[in-house]
C-alpha cells in the first residue's frame, strides 16, 4: 500500500562557533527560517567545532549555517568541514557561512565546501531562497 | 516486507552503531520517506532492551537541564543515552525553533549521548507514532536509556510521553494555581513527580500540595497515576516521604515526589533511584507486559487510522476536493455528515463485495 504521507521539512542548524558573542544575526536568521517553514536547531553561543559537528550529524540537518563575526573563520570552518567529512556528512549537507568574512577569504572557504557566504546587507529573503533551491535532495 | 538495497545498508550501518545511519533513519521516520515502514518493521526484531523515560512539564520548568544532568549521570554509570527532545512547531508555517540542545551541554563531545530534536509535523497523532518509531531506532542502535522530553501542553504531548515506560512530570515551585488547573491533565500521567528548582521559595509548599493530591487520589481509589500506567493503585504505600513503607505486599504504585535543583545536579541520583524503582515495580507486578500490550494496540490502531485516512484523501479528491465540499456546506447546499457518508460509500460497497465475493485473499 502506498499510503505513506510524506511530511518532509528542511532542517537547519544555525551555529555560533568559537569565542564570538554576537548572536543577534543568528537569532534573526533562526526566526526567519522558522517563519519560512524550516525546522531550526539553534546551537547556542560559544560552541566548539566538535560540538557543531555532533549536532549536525545527530540532527541530520540539511543545512548548516555558521555565523562568525570574530574573524576566526579560517581556523574554525575547516575544523567543522573535517568533522563532517569524518562522519560522512560533508557531501550532502549544505554549509553556509554568514557574518563578517573578508572578500579575500571567500574563495578558500568555498574550496573547503562552503556553498555560499552571506555578508552584511544580505536580505533574509535571499538567504531563504538560496536554501530552498539548494537544500540537498536525499 | 522487503527493503531496497539502500535501506538495507542503512539498517546494517545502524545496527553496527554508526551515528549517521541512526540520524538518517530517524529522518526517514520523520519524513515518512518511501520505505520507512519496512525499515521500522525490521527494527522491531532488535528492540526491547532500552528503558524509556518520558519527561514533561510546563515551559521553563527545567526539563532540558534535568535531562542533561540525567544523561550525564547515566554516562558516568557507563550507560549509553538517547534523547528525543520535542518542541512545538508553528501551526501557521510549520516552521520550528528547536532549542533544547542549548541546555544539554554537559555531554557535548560524547557521541554516546545522541540528542535528536523533533517537532510536531503533520497531523493526527503523527508525532507520537514518529516518536515511538524513533525510540525503536535508538533502542535497536543499542541505547540503554532513552529519554523523551516534551512540553506538557496538551493531549498531543500526553500521547507522546505515554510512549515511555516511566513518566516524570516536572513541577516548578510556586505553581500552586497551575497544579489546580493541571489536575485533570498532565499530573495524572506521572509515575514520578519532580519539584525542580527546589531551592526556590515555595518549593516546600508545592511538594506539600503534590503530596495532598497524591494522597487524595489514593483515598478515592482513583490513582494519582491514571492513564494506562497503573489502573489498580488502591491501597498504595506511602513511600513518598522517604520513610520505609510499612507494607510491601500491596499491588500499587504511588508516585514519589523528588526534589531537585537540576542546574546544580542536586537530587539527580535520588531521581534516578525512583526511576529505577518504578521500572522494577513495572516488571515485578507484570504491569509492564500490560503496558507494552496497550502501547502496541495503540500503535496498530494509529497506523490503520493513518492508512485509512490516506485512502480517504484520495476519495475526497475524487469527490471534488475538500475545498469545494466545504464551500458547498457554507452555501447551505449540504452538510458535513452527508458528505462523509457519500465519500465513504464507495469504500464500504467495495469492502462488502470483497467480504461476500471470495474466500478473502484480501491482504495485499
Amino acid at each position: 500500500m502506498s499510503s505513506e504521507q510524506e511530511a518532509e521539512s528542511i532542517r537547519c542548524l544555525v551555529a555560533k562557533v568559537g569565542l564570538d558573542g554576537h548572536d543577534r544575526g543568528a537569532h534573526v536568521i533562526a526566526r526567519a527560517f522558522r517563519d519560512a517553514g524550516f525546522e531550526v536547531i539553534y546551537s547556542g553561543l560559544h560552541k566548539a567545532p566538535d560540538e557543531i559537528v555532533q549536532a549536525a550529524v545527530q540532527e541530520d540537518v540539511d543545512v548548516l549555517g555558521i555565523s562568525i563575526l570574530s574573524g576566526a573563520h579560517d581556523t574554525l570552518v575547516p575544523k567543522i568541514m573535517e568533522g563532517l567529512e569524518e562522519y560522512g556528512a560533508a557531501e550532502d549537507t549544505l554549509v553556509l557561512a554568514g557574518g563578517v568574512i573578508p572578500e579575500e577569504d571567500r574563495d578558500e572557504l568555498e574550496e573547503q565546501g562552503v556553498a555560499a557566504i552571506f555578508g552584511p546587507g544580505t536580505s533574509v529573503e535571499e538567504t531563504i531562497e538560496f536554501v530552498r533551491e539548494n537544500a540537498p535532495q536525499r | 516486507m522487503s527493503m531496497d538495497a539502500d535501506d538495507r545498508a542503512l539498517l546494517e550501518d545502524l545496527l553496527a552503531g554508526k551515528h549517521r545511519a541512526l540520524a538518517r533513519v530517524i529522518s526517514k521516520i520523520e519524513n515518512r520517506a518511501p520505505g520507512y515502514r519496512d525499515l521500522v518493521s525490521e527494527l522491531y526484531a532488535h528492540t526491547g532492551n532500552a528503558d524509556v523515560i518520558g519527561i514533561t512539564g510546563s515551559p521553563g520548568a527545567g526539563k532540558s537541564t534535568l535531562v542533561d544532568k540525567l544523561a550525564e549521570t547515566y554516562r558516568d554509570r557507563g550507560e549509553t543515552v538517547g534523547v528525543i527532545a520535542i518542541d512545538p512547531s508553528s501551526p501557521f508555517t510549520g516552521g520550528a525553533v528547536l532549542g533544547d540542545r542549548i541546555r544539554m551541554a554537559s555531554t557535548v563531545g560524547d557521541m554516546d549521548v545522541f540528542v535528536r530534536s523533533m517537532s510536531a509535523r503533520g497531523t493526527l497523532g503523527g508525532l507520537s507514532t514518529a516518536t515511538a518509531d524513533a525510540v525503536k531506532a535508538m533502542d535497536a542502535f543499542g541505547k540503554d536509556k532513552i529519554i523523551i522530553e516534551t512540553v506538557g501542553a496538551g493531549q498531543n504531548e500526553i500521547d507522546i510521553v505515554r510512549t515511555a515506560d516511566t513518566v516524570a512530570v516536572l513541577v516548578p515551585p510556586g505553581s500552586g494555581d497551575d497544579i489546580q488547573t493541571l489536575k485533570a491533565g498532565i499530573l495524572e500521567i506521572a509515575d514520578v513527580f519532580v519539584v525542580n528548582k527546589a531551592d526556590r521559595d515555595g518549593a516546600d509548599r508545592t511538594v506539600q500540595e503534590l503530596r495532598d493530591m497524591v494522597q487524595l487520589g489514593d483515598e478515592s481509589g482513583a490513582a494519582g497515576s491514571g492513564g494506562h500506567h497503573s489502573q489498580e493503585v488502591i491501597d498504595a504505600h506511602d513511600d513518598w516521604d522517604g520513610e520505609p513503607a510499612e507494607s510491601e505486599d500491596d499491588a500499587g504504585w504511588t508516585p514519589p515526589i523528588v526534589e531537585t535543583v537540576a542546574i546544580h545536579g542536586t537530587g539527580v541520583d535520588a531521581f534516578i533511584d525512583e526511576l529505577a524503582a518504578h521500572r522494577d515495580y513495572l516488571v515485578d507486578s507484570g504491569e509492564h507486559a500490560e503496558q507494552v500490550r496497550t502501547r502496541y494496540a495503540e500503535e496498530i490502531r494509529t497506523l490503520l487510522r493513518e492508512d485509512v485516512h490516506a485512502m480517504l484523501e484520495d476519495e475526497l479528491a475524487a469527490a471534488g476536493g475538500i475545498d469545494a465540499l466545504a464551500e458547498a456546506v457554507r452555501q447551505g447546499e449540504t452538510d458535513p455528515y452527508s458528505i462523509a457518508t457519500d465519500v465513504l460509500d464507495p469504500v464500504e460497497t467495495c469492502l462488502e463485495t470483497l467480504e461476500t465475493g471470495s474466500d478473502g485473499s484480501g491482504t495485499e
